[in-house]
């Protein structure tokens, strides 16, 4: 069978090099084209040195206004470019992933609220399906377009679902979550405040409030036939490069033991290719750890209940640029094109 | 194989072999350690730990 053929758009990031690596060993698609304005002519592998000698190091970056028709663009464009490009690349591949916040949100009115602005394409809002496969896998078969996920976002809902699913949320209560997470969902463009004696040790509340992944998660509420509940997010950046941890605090209905929340994950990730239940009274890390996601498409969840079983904490772990990122955009390609969902995303992870 | 419900997470625990009362197992999805309390039907319960008596 002929692979598909792949166009990255903005290919210098972190994002478009783990597509390139991800693609790298896909059986059934690969990458044709990469698109960069700073670095045309230049081969990936200088840009992504881990990708030297590999196919897809060896391709030379592309302007652009020079990009041919493919069968599949993955947008990784700086915020706002992807809405006001998109009629461009629609024409120019069958299957159109963006990675970028423009299209992750249906409500028009959510959007202009978090982002500050009108949405310059809100008519081509309806046709994006959200790009978690775990909330939308039947919505992305088949599908032409599916937007990207916020990191923090997916870290967050991952380890909400279970509870929402199961309606066992008490959503008169707060939910609010907290997310430790690596210098690089800073991306890739250097600042003063990433040189490193300023980052390195830094623990950094850089979202204290407000942050806007939150809408996603309401989002997920909102499809999974829940009760809006107040919602707090906030992100501190720590000593790591990859990596998000999730910490979510909620409260239930009825008092729970961990029996009931062991049922309900259960419940909720059977099945799932990518998602593990971590919680265990033996071994090295017996709660979800970032550390061992490094590369993988993984997300790893657990959980812990009060004394009084009342209040909840929730954990996901994942790699904010693989299953934050380019490992879920790759899983959506799999899942709207029917190949095998695992295709190209079998990494484990490294240990130690 | 036989297998029985975790005591406390509802995880399958098999058995390679006929358990035995008071056998000790593993339970593989939250690695709580588990005694074999009945056989029939199979059921367990949370392993003894050694208690510590502090010199009492």
């Amino acid at each position: 069978m002929t692979k598909l053929s792949c166009t990255i758009v903005g290919g210098t990031g972190y994002t478009g090099g783990e597509l390139l690596r991800i693609l790298n060993t896909h059986p059934d698609a690969c990458v044709t084209q990469v698109t960069s304005r700073s670095r045309m002519g230049e081969y990936a592998h200088t840009v992504h040195p881990n990708l030297r000698s590999t196919p897809a190091g060896n391709l030379q970056f592309v302007r652009p206004d020079d990009v041919a028709r493919s069968d599949v663009a993955f947008l990784c464009l700086p915020h706002g470019e992807a809405s006001t490009q998109i009629e461009r690349w629609a024409g120019l591949a069958d299957t159109v992933i963006d990675l970028s916040a423009d299209f992750r949100l249906r409500d028009h009115a959510a959007y202009s609220r978090w982002y500050g602005s009108a949405h310059p394409a809100p008519q081509w809002l309806d046709k994006f399906v959200y790009g978690l496969p775990e909330l939308t896998r039947q919505q992305l078969k088949g599908a032409r377009y599916a937007s990207g996920v916020g990191c923090n976002a997916t870290a967050t809902n991952l380890a909400l679902m279970p509870l929402v699913k199961a309606g066992l949320l008490d959503t008169r209560m707060p939910i609010i979550s907290d997310a430790k997470v690596g210098s690089s969902e800073a991306g890739a463009e250097a600042t003063d405040a990433s040189h490193h004696p300023e980052r390195s040790g830094a623990v950094r509340s850089y979202a204290p409030a407000g942050h806007r992944h939150a809408a996603e998660v309401e989002q997920m509420i909102g499809m999974l036939g829940g009760a809006a509940a107040p919602l707090h997010m906030s992100a501190t950046s720590i000593e790591m490069v990859r990596g998000v941890l999730a910490t979510v605090h909620c409260f239930v209905k009825e008092p729970v033991q961990d029996k009931a929340l062991w049922k309900a994950f259960r419940d909720c990730y059977q099945g799932e290719p990518f998602v593990r239940i971590v919680k265990s009274s033996t071994g090295i890390y017996r709660a979800p750890e970032p550390k061992i996601l490094s590369g993988s498409n993984y997300a790893d969840v657990g959980f812990a209940v009060s004394n009084d079983g009342r209040k909840v904490t929730l954990l996901c772990a994942i790699d904010n640029l693989v299953k934050g990122a380019a490992g879920s955009a790759v899983q959506c390609l799999n899942v709207m094109h029917g190949f095998d969902e695992r295709a190209g995303l079998e990494f484990t992870g490294l240990h130690p | 194989m036989i297998t029985a419900e975790c005591s406390e997470c509802g995880g399958a625990v098999s058995f390679k072999s006929a358990p035995i009362l008071h056998e000790l197992i593993r339970c593989p999805e939250c690695g709580a350690e588990l005694e074999v309390v009945t056989l029939e039907p199979v059921t367990m319960a949370p392993a003894p730990t050694e208690e510590e008596d502090w010199g009492e």
